[in-house]
């Protein structure tokens, strides 16, 4: 049996490369794959904790993040699809319309 | 078994600092999947068969699909990160980010996560139904009213996506 605590840190090591990537990248995509990142890694310890506890409460959590995600990447995806298409650009630098 | 995580733990992380460092997009999707793919197998070695299927199906195969389709539809050529100085942003960034990991990796590891009650699904019942059908039957029973506003969301999503990618802007 795996010890928890490492499946633990793996996920902890996981969201906060998501968090690294979406502070120092400045494509827009690519910014958008660190959040796939750290919604993964909440998953994997969604799993884990489901394990050790005993309880499926956990797996069912994971069926509605992973649609909750797809459905953020489709409408993100669109979205930056029509900045796009305005700022010929994916560097989020440029798309400060609504900046203060 | 112990040996096999290690050595998928390590992948995933190789791979998620591969979408860190990468200056290609299109190679930071492509390590992207390796990191869902190797996250997948570390859930079949955690009895989550169900979740490992759908990891692979969704994340790997249709949302970096999607990902990938966009990447290659827009030219990216406009080359980011050039600069490999350290600003001062990145250095805070960093620095966030580490109290970020020390925070969150102090809760796991103390005692007091380890206390929560036992659920009524062991492994053996899990291995007896099957986990597929005890997720399927869950769904059905007491999750499903989440479950129907699921499905609101997707259709959601899908005219969302359609109506704001069609949409001319001028």
């Amino acid at each position: 049996m795996i010890p928890i605590e490492h499946i633990l840190l793996l996920s902890v090591l996981l969201f906060t490369i998501g968090v690294l990537g979406v502070m120092l990248r400045r494509n827009v995509i690519v910014i958008f794959m660190s959040i796939e990142l750290m919604l993964n890694a909440v998953n994997l310890s969604f799993v884990t904790f489901s394990r050790s506890l005993d309880s499926m409460t956990g797996v069912v959590f994971i069926f509605f993040i992973i649609v909750v995600a797809a459905a953020e990447a489709v409408v993100g995806l669109s979205i930056i699809l029509s900045i796009y298409r305005t700022r010929k650009s994916l560097n989020i630098e440029e798309f400060n319309l609504l900046k203060w | 078994m112990l040996t096999i995580f290690y050595i998928f733990a390590a992948l995933s992380v190789f791979g998620a600092l591969g979408v860190l460092f990468l200056k290609n997009p299109i190679h930071c999707a492509l390590s992207l999947v390796g990191t869902f793919f190797c996250l997948g197998s570390i859930y079949v070695m955690l009895n989550a068969e169900f979740v490992a299927v759908i990891q692979v199906l969704i994340y790997a195969g249709a949302i970096m699909v999607l990902f990938l389709f966009v990447l290659m539809l827009l030219s990216s050529s406009d080359t980011e990160m050039s600069s490999n100085k350290w600003t001062a942003g990145k250095i805070l960034a960093g620095l966030l980010s580490l109290g970020i990991f020390v925070q969150i990796a102090y809760l796991f590891t103390g005692n007091e996560l380890k206390l929560g009650t036992k659920g009524e699904y062991p492994i053996e019942v899990v291995e007896e139904i099957g986990s597929i059908a005890l997720i399927g039957r869950l769904l059905f029973t007491d999750y499903i009213l989440s479950f129907e506003i699921i499905v609101i969301l997707l259709l959601v999503a899908v005219i969302g996506a359609v109506v704001i990618a069609k949409r001319k802007f001028h």
